[in-house]
């Protein structure tokens, strides 16, 4: 059995004096014990809106969520508020994208750690604290026990996210969801925190969802990469078979110009003409049909379907095809 | 100081989500060091110390028994005449008899405690129904903030002295409770609009992904995040509060009991003879005009310290 298993997730946003916003539109994936899946796709495709309704973190007035989400077994979308709230932390931990706002800035770093541990684990203030240093330590912060008596602004930007890896593992979850762990920090940084929770997960057996907008993350970490548009999975490969042979003209696109951990900060990937503002809706035709090479007239009039193509998901009426990216593999192999 | 009221409060409530920026500094630590440049800090600073402190040593300062009419025997009431400045009497008597500079003196004592408790009521009233009207939203939010946005539009004089009236007996103790109470909408809204504002806020999402349940979310993760903008507020309320109390008490909506002198009530007994002793009006009215100037420089100086556009 997977250990997290999301059918058809579908999110949408009804706000007053607003249209219905569907940012999230039948996503489903798997997620086995100890993988790590990546979720990857341009700003706006809703990667952070599903990572969020797997944690049960959405705004209850406004966000409709329907589908299923089952962690080991269990329905999570109808668990009650508290029982959800006991498996947060303790069963699944979440790792955000700016480190400094994602902590509290009037608390030490000691007591917000602390914190969980007495939550869930019941730990006492003492052992909790003992079990904070040993925690900084695995997460590489030197230096653990005069760091848990600092403040966030104290920590420099990767420290900081180092102490929210920490925090996120310290109940040693089965499940990590990291939205974007790395885009608010310096290169060299961001190597470093991937390489990180590369060794977390393979020590802790954690499962971990790696959702960012870069390639480049996923080919060092990922097993299984499912790539989003429009809220909708349009390609799920094996990372080496997605690599090699992207099928899907998106995933083709972004792949066309793979970002290197040694590019500049901040560095957007723009391969593709056109934005997701683009995008036409999935009703009555493909999404991403304004901005795509390969779109027939049949795509501007018929959704296309997702279909099993040689052991990966596709969700195209022409995909590309394998021999056309004969020169990219050369470009791999170098 | 631009805006209406409720915008000023808004705007304040708003700037508990900041984001620090990695300045190596403590966030007080760099208020801190705006602060001690602000003249307009230093000044208020040296008048506050200086009343608080007066007030503090105020029994031991005064020459003369502020309740004794010594000088009763020269107050000629058919003819108007009122103790002049004399030897021992640097400020002459009141027209009582009694001696202006010990009651002067001593009167700082019930304003700065009417103004502090009025203030700490005030505080602690709006501090509960902001919280409760921000953290759980829904009907309570409705409810409260209507009933917030009524007191509002009422100017805060005119409120404080319709509630006094309503009390049989007037005493120290309703001008503190009418005026305390026009205060409650002021911090209500104040943090009512800080738990909004960081109800979606980064730290509380990553603290709720942590399983942190609701109450530790308020009382841990919000609540304290809010403290700036608080003292920043109360620090202004308190000279509203001393002008209003005095204006009460001015009505003869205070403490009867004129033994007990008070700045107020002072001005209200110098009233009739403004014409021929104004020195009786300019005196108390001064000290009260100069001290809350000092509270309110000093919010001011706060407000801008603590304001994360103006952080280096
Ligand atoms: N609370 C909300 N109310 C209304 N719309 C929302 C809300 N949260 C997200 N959205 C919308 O849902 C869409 C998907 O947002 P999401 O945050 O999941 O994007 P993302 O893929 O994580 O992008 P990014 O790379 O910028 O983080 C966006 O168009 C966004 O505007
Ligand atoms: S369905 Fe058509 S428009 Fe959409 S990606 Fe495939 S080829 Fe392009
Ligand atoms: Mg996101």
């Amino acid at each position: 059995m997977a250990l997290l298993e999301v059918r058809d997730l579908t999110v949408s946003f009804h706000r007053r004096g607003e249209p219905v916003f569907t940012a999230v539109d039948g996503v489903s994936f798997e997620v086995e014990p100890g993988q790590t899946v990546g979720l990857v796709g341009e700003s706006g495709c809703g990667k952070s809106v599903t990572s969020l309704a797997i944690m049960g973190l959405l705004p209850k007035r406004g966000a409709k969520v329907s589908g299923s989400v089952t962690f080991e077994g269990t329905e999570l979308l109808r668990l009650s508020d508290r029982d959800m709230r006991d498996r947060r932390g303790r069963d699944l931990g979440m790792v955000f994208q700016d480190p400094l706002s994602s902590l509290n800035p009037v608390i030490s770093i000691g007591l917000q750690v602390t914190e969980v541990l007495e939550r869930h684990r019941g730990m006492p203030r003492k052992q909790a604290m003992a079990e904070a240093t040993d925690l900084l330590n695995k997460v590489g912060i030197p230096d653990p026990t005069r760091r848990l008596s600092e403040y966030p602004h104290q920590l420099s930007g990767g420290m900081r996210q180092r102490a929210l890896i920490a925090m996120a593992l310290a109940c040693r979850p089965r499940l990590l969801i990291a939205d974007e762990p790395t885009t608010a920090l310096d290169v060299t940084i961001q190597a470093q925190i991937l390489a990180l929770l590369k060794e977390l997960v393979r020590d802790t057996g954690t499962a971990l969802i790696m959702i960012t907008h870069d390639l480049g993350v996923v080919a060092g970490l990922c097993d299984q990469v499912n790539v989003l548009y429009g809220g909708r999975i349009v390609e799920r490969a094996q990372r080496h078979e997605l690599f090699v042979e992207p099928r899907h003209p998106y995933t083709h696109g972004l792949l066309a110009s793979i970002p290197r951990l040694d590019a500049a900060r901040g560095q957007k990937l723009v391969p593709i003409p056109g934005s997701v503002a683009d995008n036409i809706p999935w009703d009555h035709a493909c999404a991403f049909a304004p901005r795509c090479a390969n779109a027939l007239d049949v795509c501007r009039g018929q959704t296309p379907a997702e279909e099993w193509h040689e052991g990966r998901l596709l969700r195209c009426h022409n995909p590309v095809e394998p021999a056309a990216d004969a020169a990219a593999k050369e470009d791999l192999r170098v | 100081m631009t805006g209406t009221k409720k915008q000023r409060i808004d705007a304040l409530a708003e700037s508990t989500v900041d984001k620090p920026e990695d300045s190596g500094v403590s966030l007080a630590a760099s208020a801190w060091r705006r602060l001690r440049r602000n003249p307009a800090f230093l000044v208020g600073a040296v008048i506050t110390v200086l009343f608080v402190a007066v007030a503090l040593i105020s029994p031991w300062l005064a020459p003369h028994d502020p309740a004794a009419r010594d000088l009763a025997d020269q107050v000629v009431k058919a003819r108007n005449e009122i103790p002049p400045a004399q030897p021992g009497h640097p400020l002459g008597g009141d027209p009582q008899g009694r001696d202006f500079l010990s009651r002067l003196l001593v009167g700082s004592q019930q304003t700065l405690m009417v103004g502090v408790f009025a203030t700490l009521i005030g505080l602690a009233g709006g501090l509960v129904l902001g919280t409760l009207a921000g953290a759980l939203g829904g009907w309570v939010d409705s409810v409260v903030m209507r009933a917030v946005d009524v007191m509002l539009s009422v100017p805060s004089l005119l409120l404080a002295v319709s509630i006094s009236a309503l009390f049989a007996r007037p005493s120290q103790f309703t001008v503190i409770i009418a005026v305390a109470i026009v205060q409650i909408p002021i911090f209500a809204r104040l943090l009512r609009g800080s738990m909004l504002a960081q109800r979606g806020s980064d730290h509380v999402l990553a603290a709720r992904s942590l399983g942190v349940r609701p109450g530790a979310i308020v009382f841990r993760h919000m609540l304290p995040n809010s403290l700036g903008p608080v003292i920043v507020q109360a620090t202004l309320v308190l000279a509203t509060s001393i002008i209003d109390a005095a204006a009460l008490s001015f009505l003869g909506l205070g403490n009867p009991d004129d033994s007990v002198p008070e700045w107020g009530q002072m001005l209200g007994g110098s009233q009739q003879v403004i014409d021929s002793h104004p020195a009786l009006s300019f005196w108390p009215a001064g000290c009260i005009i100069v001290v809350a100037l000092g509270f309110t420089l000093i919010g001011e100086s706060l407000r801008d310290a603590l304001d994360p556009k103006n952080r280096r």
